[in-house]
């Protein structure tokens, strides 16, 4: 797998020192006293750098999220519901944000339709305990956003065909990284 | 699934964000949790052996590393497993699912450059034989604040 993506991404190309801080908060903190001054070790620079660094990380948006990562699987949350909603576009920016302010709404996406193969402009990503679960919050979002006349559908999904997560993330982050700063 | 205590429960919920960029940030968890620094740290530490974490750190924004698109595609039940295979077998793609619908093969592509993605699902789409439709985000309207999980 590793070898693919090597190919594939060209991942041989030397990383600057932003491009090695991505990959390494990518990968996850060394769950010790002070990961920050061991992730400085490994890369050869200050503690005050690597902490600064993620700060400008954080600071520019292209981090979404630090914290402890959680499986939801792992941990009951078995049914997953990608729900697809036929918003009005002139409407789109305050339902989208009704929607994406439930705490089981964890993705709350705006894309293109494709008319006329696709008409839903709103994708959002509801986890629940079960499929009963995820309908029964389907319809607690209907009933609070007002959205009875508003087309909408659930995909349940099915079978997994290939996850891939953080690491995958870091890395085409460092290759992106060294590319932008050539 | 077992118990877990109110320390790990916890620590699932509360520190989904917002990880201390401090030199100790275990240690300021702990004092936030009134516990030693050593039982965060082996909480952590077995949480993560269980798989009930990943890890403790980053996620990035979709659309601000690289290229990236949800793709999805119709394709009959009887052909799904050999066109999901091709489509897996590309290192671009990510999250490949089935789904309940007439579109039924959903998949993330991810590339350095706009360019390389757009090559990537013309390839796509020769190899398996069936039309995708390329639903790259727009507009996010939500805050990334984990996900809350409940106990009972």
């Amino acid at each position: 797998m590793d070898m693919k993506l090597n190919t594939a991404l060209d991942l041989d190309q030397p990383l600057d020192l932003e491009g090695a801080l991505i990959a390494a908060i990518g990968e996850g903190l060394p769950l010790v006293t002070r990961p920050y001054a061991e992730i400085a070790g490994r890369l050869g620079c200050s503690e005050a750098e690597v902490i600064d660094g993620i700060r400008s990380i954080i600071a520019d948006g292209r981090l979404k999220r630090f914290g402890v990562i959680v499986r939801h699987r792992q941990l009951g949350y078995r049914a997953n519901g990608m729900v697809v909603w036929d918003l009005p576009d002139d409407r789109i920016a305050e339902l989208g944000r009704c929607i994406g302010r439930y705490s089981f709404v964890t993705l709350c996406y705006q894309r293109p339709r494709r008319l006329p193969d696709w008409r839903y402009n709103l994708f959002s990503m509801i986890h629940g305990k079960d499929r009963d679960e995820v309908i029964k919050q389907v319809e607690f979002i209907v009933s609070q956003c007002g959205l009875q006349d508003v087309e909408h559908e659930i995909l349940f999904s099915n079978r997994c065909f290939k996850q891939r997560g953080a690491n995958f993330q870091a890395r085409l982050a460092q290759v992106t990284e060294a590319a932008r700063h050539g | 699934m077992r118990q877990y205590s109110n320390l790990e429960q916890r620590l699932l919920n509360e520190f989904q964000h917002g990880l201390p960029l401090s030199p100790e940030p275990f240690a300021d968890i702990a004092r936030q949790l009134g516990v030693y620094e050593t039982t965060v740290l082996e909480s952590l530490e077995r949480l993560q052996t269980e798989g009930v974490i990943s890890r403790v750190g980053a996620v990035f924004q979709p659309n601000r590393v690289g290229a990236s698109t949800l793709v999805a595609m119709a394709v009959p039940e009887s052909d799904l497993q050999r066109v999901a295979e091709i489509v897996s077998g590309f290192a671009e793609v990510n999250h490949n699912y089935e789904r309940e619908h007439r579109y039924n093969l959903w998949f993330v592509v991810v590339a350095a450059d706009d360019a390389r993605l757009q090559e990537v699902l013309e390839q796509i789409e020769d190899r398996c034989g069936y039309a995708l439709l390329d639903l790259p985000l727009l507009n996010e309207f939500f805050i990334d604040l984990g996900f809350e999980l409940k106990w009972t």
